[in-house]
Parts: structure tokens; C-alpha cells; sequence
């Protein structure tokens, strides 16, 4: 029992990812009808956002301090941040601890720029080309953001830190009535989780409970007829173009404690998310969220060692072999619409 | 010639030409002169063109006559890579069976992943092969370790049965060879500084990419290419004159898949190791890569396209700043540090960073690839077809 539980938290942990990175996708999908390769690479350029945020912080100066002595008798130099000039000793210090949270404010502003930037700049002028098009020019897109944020950061892994309060873990067995002890788990990532399902919850509300959102997802049902009523539909696109890659920025922040962030850690998800928009079904959003829970809980469970004394390998491939099931036997995935994406 | 009309012959002598001299046209420069960094004309280099010519030919005939995209194409160039080794090991090192064999077994390992993937199209299509692809590459990793290395890879050892040479266990473990000619064998000329290198396993390679061009300029042209084309014009159309695509969509993926073999067979010929990596999707990513910046479609653009993708990642990469502050010491101090600066990271290590940029400006300028930007700048020069309009790349 408790190990079911403990895989069943494993895989919305990391079913809580692939779920926030598929909604991007789908978003865009859904909204402009492209397929964007270069998603990943917008999630991993939030992550290097906290790297970037964290860096900003802990800039600092040398000073002298005369009470202690290093080895040789002269005065310790000691590196003080800013912000710790600035904003006093503790404060300072509890800034620079909760410089992950922090970064989510500091992303939002930046991925919807880069995000409206891109939609402008390069995706408008693929909506009339073929899918394979924009699959390559946004591969193509990939690969070029990806070696410039190997310029600048390196090709090495940069290790983030949660705030202190979120070290460790909790005993979670003991909060659902279980034996203590039974199921412990890390804080950050409950947190994670948390985070996902409020942030997800939050685009559903905006869509569904804005008139913004829902002239959107009028422009999604029928794009041409929303633009002859007179509303600039291009216009709103390109708004949730930014803010699906705020999502995937977003997600790419609160993934930086759980896993460092290196230059390709991208398009190490997209293929994952890919699969999971296909089998959530193209276009639609419950079935990106569904889809990505259901594959991160599978996942987990197929990596349990009963499991794979049974079928060795088989936590690997797991989520594949679902895709291509789901895809043969429910050609639109588990939720998709009819007459999106069928040829 | 050979059942080809005129453009296709002369297509083909200038490929043949160009393999056969390519060990004097890769090396421009003198072995003293500073240049003769950029001389791709040694051995390994060469291979690895050849190679990924037939390895992007391949591919090509799949996505470039019906627009079906596969992401997974590196699968089956690893499970002829793996399977290439594996006879090796138990028959000969002699590399013809292991030509024969890793072909073979792309083949069979692409009837099962097209017989599948084929049920779909479009974006499904590419994520079905993807899937497949990943999978083959995390079981290869992993699980079927005994058959496949796991992550160190697969390769020869000295007490391989090797049932054809009646196995010895004293001495080198033996080199690949054909009839006796090893692969790692070249004749080295020295004229007048220039130094040529004339490679056993390059050449062997060649005739092979030889082959394999004339097979695909065979397919190109054949009622079965055109089927192909009409399939990717429209596909509904086609179904609703009452044929069925579907044997000519898995015919075309499985002689893409065997190209694909044949290209991994090739490689462990050269050097008989195989690894799991080879199948990961970026790999896949790579060919797709050559093959729509050397011209999607064309006959020629494929093996263009394998050619600049590895001098890039053989020769481009070797540039350093020392170098770079070399060549731009005749600029004044602060001009030179200002151009080295800018130039600086797109060369040398970050010449993937020139290679997504010119990626994304062919796709987004020149969808014909290299043999588009070739056409384009003949019209130019010559008058006569200025008003012609312009004809799709073939």
C-alpha cells in the first residue's frame, strides 16, 4: 500500500511536467494550429531564467573585514552580495534563498516577451506552410536557442537550491492516516505538484471565465468567423502564444531544484511531451493534463523493482509502448476532437 | 546508359567522379600551408561522407518523394550496426556478409516499425516513429545488454567463434577486411606537398554510395517513384481511384530502412563497433537535417547536404579563437578583437549554432535546400532562362 502510494506521488510529480509542457503545446496547437518543436527549448529557457535570476542576485563585492584573519595573518576578504547591502543582513540573505520563487515573477514578464517575439517574428509566417515545415523550422529553432544558452551558462548541469523552509522531506503517510514513516517524500516536490495544478487550474479559469478567454477559444472553434465580427483574433493568438510559453517557462523554474538545468534538458521533455499531447489527443487541453498524469503515474509504476522483476527494462519504455497503443486502437488519442489533425 | 536517360547519366558519372577523386578534391591545400586544416580529404572523414550520403539518400526516398517524416530512421541504422557486428563476430571479418546482413535485418526491423507506424500520417506518423525509435534505443541501453553492449557498445573480441576463420585466440583480434584488403589499408601519395590519401574502406564505401545513387535514381524515376509522388500530392485522391497506398507506402519505407542499414553496416565495416547511441532521436534528427539542407527531394541534395553537416562537424569545429585572432591580426588591435568577439561563437565549439541558423534560413527561404540556392544563382547568370518561372526542385 504504501509503495503504491509512494509511486502514485512519483508519477504525478513528474506527470505534473509533462502535463504543463503539453498544455504549452497544446495551447499553441490549438490556437494557431502549429506544431512548435521549440517548446522544450522555451521550458528550458525559463529554468536558465532562475539560473540567470539567482546569478543577478548573489552579485557581489569584495570587502575587507578586519576581524577575522585568513592564513596568513591579513584581513579576510569576504564576498557580500548587494542585495545584502541594500536590504539588510537577513533580508538580504532570505532573498537570495528564495531566488527559485522569486525567479517565477521575474519569468512571466521575459517568456511572454520571447514567447510574442517568436510569434511575430518567425511562427506567423508558417501558418499557410505544411505541418512538416513548422515542425523543422521550430527544430531548427531548438537547436539555435539551445547553443546560445550553452554559450553563456556552459554545457554543464547548474545546480539551483530550493529555499531552506523546503529542504527535506515530510512524512506524508502520516498526514492520509497511514503508519509514520511509511511514505516520506520530498517538500519541493508536493510543492511542485501544487504548483502545477494551480497554474493549470488558473489557464482553465482564464479561458474559460474571461471574455478574453472566451473570444479565444471561439477563435480556437472557428478562427475565420470570430475575425469577420470584427475582433482582432491574430492579435489574442499571439497573446497565448506568450503565455503558453510562460507556462512552459514557468515550469522550467520550479523543475530547477529537482533537476539542474543543462542546455538539452529540453528536448529531453519535449519528446516525452509530444508523445503525451498525441495520446492526450491534438487540441485538446484535459486531454494534454489527463494524458500527462496518467503517463508520469505509468511511468512510476513501471519503474517499481516488483515490476521490473516481471519485465525487466520495461520502466524505460513504458510510456512508448502506451503512445503507440493509444495511437493504433483510439486514432484521436483519449480526449481529442473530431477534425483536428486528421488526414 | 544503363537505362538512364541523358541529365540522370551525366548526374550519375559527376557523383561517380566526385567519389572517385574525392581524396584529391578534399585536399586543396598543401600539407604545410596554414589552410591545411580545412582539408577533409583524409580517410575517416570520408567514410563518414559517404556514408551519410547513403544514409540521406535513403531517407530521402521515404520523406522527400511521399512527405512522410520519419523521426526514427537511426533505429534501423543501429540495427544494422549491431547486427553487422554480431557477423563479425560469429562468421567473418570479412565485411561483405556484414553489409549483407545489417541490410537484411534493417529491412526485417523496418517491416515491422513501418508495418505499424503506416496505419498513420502526418504528425502521427513522425511521433509513431519517434516512439518507436526511443524505444529500440532505451532497450538497446538497457535491457538487451547481451545482445547489444548496453552503453558501452558492441565490439569485436578475440575469442569471437568467427566460424569461417576457425577462431584464434592468439595474436590481434583481426581486422576488417575485404578478401584480404583491410579497410584501415590506404596508399599515401606525396605530390609536389600535397599529400593524398587513397583508402581501402573509402573506397569501398564509394562504390557502394555508387550503387545506391543509381538505385535511387532508378526509383526516382520508376512507375513505382511516381506512385510515390502521387501519394505525396494526395493521398485521399489516390485511395479514391481505388488503389490501395499502403504496400507502396511500406515497399518505400522498408528500401529507406535497408538504405538505412546499409549505411550502418558500412559503418562498422570501418570501424566494427556499434552503440546504442547511434539509434537515439537525435541521431534521426541529424539525417533529417542533411537531407533538407541539401535540397529535400532532389537526387543530389541528400548526399550534399551529409557532406557540409560533417566537414561542419569535423573541420568547422576545430576553429579556436587563437586561430580566428590569427587570420584577423591584419585588422587594427581594437577592430580585431571586436571581430573575433562577434565571430567567436559560431565557430569552433558553437558550430551548432551555425548550423540551426542556416537550418532555419533554408527552411524558411530556400525550401529546395543547397540545389535550389545552386539553380538560383545559374538563372542569374545565364539570360536565357531569366523568364522562365521557377520550376519545384525535383
Amino acid at each position: 500500500m504504501d509503495q503504491i502510494v509512494l509511486q502514485i506521488l512519483n508519477g504525478l510529480d513528474k506527470g505534473s511536467a509533462y502535463a504543463l509542457i503539453a498544455l504549452g503545446l497544446t495551447l499553441i496547437f490549438g490556437t494557431l494550429g502549429v506544431v512548435n518543436f521549440a517548446h522544450g527549448a522555451l521550458f528550458m529557457l525559463g529554468a536558465f531564467c532562475a539560473v540567470t535570476l539567482s546569478r543577478i542576485l548573489s552579485l557581489s563585492h569584495t570587502i575587507l573585514d578586519e576581524t577575522k584573519k585568513d592564513f596568513l595573518g591579513n584581513p579576510l576578504k569576504v564576498e557580500v552580495p548587494y542585495v545584502k547591502d541594500w536590504f539588510g543582513e537577513a533580508a538580504g540573505a532570505a532573498i537570495i534563498d528564495w531566488s527559485v520563487p522569486l525567479a517565477l515573477l521575474f519569468t512571466v514578464p521575459v517568456m511572454i516577451g520571447i514567447g510574442v517575439i517568436m510569434e511575430r517574428g518567425l511562427i506567423k509566417h508558417f501558418y499557410k506552410r505544411p505541418h512538416a515545415d513548422q515542425i523543422l523550422v521550430t527544430f531548427g529553432l531548438a537547436i539555435v536557442l539551445q547553443e546560445i544558452v550553452k554559450y553563456y551558462f556552459g554545457a554543464n548541469q547548474i545546480p539551483m537550491n530550493a529555499p531552506q523552509a523546503f529542504f527535506g522531506s515530510f512524512d506524508f503517510g502520516a498526514m492520509i492516516g497511514m503508519d509514520p514513516g511509511a511514505v516520506i517524500y520530498p517538500y519541493w516536490r508536493i510543492i511542485y505538484f501544487c504548483f502545477a495544478a494551480v497554474l493549470i487550474a488558473g489557464v482553465f479559469a482564464f479561458l474559460q471565465f474571461t471574455t478574453f478567454g472566451m473570444v479565444v477559444r471561439a477563435g480556437m472553434a472557428d478562427r475565420e468567423t470570430v475575425g469577420l465580427l470584427g475582433i482582432n483574433i491574430d492579435r489574442r493568438f499571439t497573446i497565448m502564444f506568450g503565455i503558453a510559453a510562460a507556462v512552459a517557462g514557468l515550469a522550467g523554474v520550479m523543475y530547477t531544484p529537482i533537476n539542474p538545468p543543462n542546455y538539452h534538458m529540453g528536448m529531453d521533455f519535449l519528446v516525452i511531451s509530444f508523445v503525451v499531447v498525441v495520446v492526450g489527443g491534438m487540441g485538446s487541453l484535459p486531454g494534454a493534463i489527463l494524458a500527462g498524469l496518467l503517463l508520469g503515474v505509468l511511468e512510476s509504476f513501471a519503474s517499481m523493482r516488483q515490476v521490473l522483476e516481471i519485465m525487466p527494462g520495461i520502466n524505460q519504455v513504458v510510456i512508448y509502448l502506451a503512445a503507440i497503443i493509444i495511437l493504433l486502437t483510439r486514432p484521436r488519442g483519449l480526449m481529442g476532437r473530431k477534425g483536428v489533425m486528421e488526414d | 546508359m544503363l537505362g538512364l536517360n541523358k541529365k540522370d547519366a551525366s548526374l550519375l558519372l559527376m557523383v561517380a567522379a566526385l567519389v572517385a577523386f574525392a581524396p584529391i578534391l578534399l585536399n586543396p591545400f598543401p600539407e604545410a600551408s596554414a589552410l591545411a586544416q580545412f582539408n577533409a580529404g583524409y580517410p575517416d572523414l570520408m567514410q563518414r561522407f559517404v556514408i551519410f550520403g547513403i544514409f540521406a539518400v535513403g531517407f530521402n526516398i521515404l520523406f522527400g518523394l511521399t512527405g512522410y517524416l520519419s523521426f526514427g530512421h537511426a533505429a534501423f541504422l543501429g540495427a544494422g550496426s549491431y547486427a553487422g557486428v554480431w557477423m563479425m563476430k560469429l562468421l567473418t571479418v570479412n565485411v561483405i556478409p556484414a553489409i549483407l546482413i545489417s541490410t537484411v535485418v534493417a529491412g526485417l526491423f523496418s517491416i515491422l516499425i513501418g508495418f505499424i507506424s503506416l496505419r498513420r500520417s502526418g504528425i502521427y506518423f513522425s511521433i509513431l516513429t519517434l516512439a518507436f525509435a526511443q524505444m529500440s534505443f532505451a532497450l538497446a541501453a538497457s535491457v538487451l545488454t547481451p545482445i547489444t553492449g548496453g552503453e558501452t557498445g558492441l565490439n569485436l573480441a578475440l575469442d569471437d567463434p568467427r566460424i569461417l576463420e576457425g577462431g584464434n585466440t592468439t595474436g590481434n583480434i583481426p581486422a576488417p577486411n575485404f578478401f584480404g584488403l583491410e579497410m584501415g589499408d590506404s596508399l599515401q601519395l606525396n605530390v609536389a606537398g600535397w599529400l593524398w590519401t587513397f583508402n581501402v574502406g573509402y573506397y569501398l564505401a564509394g562504390v557502394v554510395l555508387i550503387i545506391a545513387f543509381y538505385t535511387a535514381i532508378r526509383i526516382f524515376r520508376s512507375p513505382f517513384g511516381l506512385m510515390l509522388r502521387a501519394i505525396k500530392s494526395n493521398q485521399h485522391r489516390l485511395g479514391f481511384t481505388g488503389l490501395n497506398t499502403r504496400p507502396y507506402m511500406l515497399a518505400c519505407f522498408v528500401i529507406s530502412g535497408m538504405y538505412a542499414g546499409l549505411a550502418g553496416g558500412l559503418m562498422v565495416a570501418m570501424d566494427p563497433l556499434a552503440g546504442a547511441e547511434r539509434m537515439q532521436w537525435t541521431a534521426s534528427g541529424e539525417v533529417v537535417l542533411m537531407t533538407i539542407l541539401g535540397g529535400i527531394g532532389t537526387l543530389i541534395g541528400p548526399v550534399l547536404g551529409a557532406g557540409l553537416i560533417k566537414y561542419f562537424e569535423n573541420i568547422f569545429s576545430k576553429i579556436n579563437s587563437n586561430l580566428l585572432h590569427e587570420w584577423f591580426a591584419f585588422l587594427p588591435d581594437g577592430l580585431e578583437d571586436f571581430v573575433v568577439t562577434i565571430i567567436y561563437p559560431f565557430v569552433g565549439k558553437g558550430w551548432h549554432l551555425t548550423l540551426g541558423l542556416m537550418f532555419m534560413g533554408v527552411i524558411i527561404f530556400l525550401p529546395g535546400g543547397l540545389v535550389e540556392l545552386g539553380q538560383r544563382i545559374r538563372r542569374v547568370f545565364s539570360k536565357k532562362d531569366a523568364n522562365q518561372h521557377t520550376k519545384p526542385a525535383e
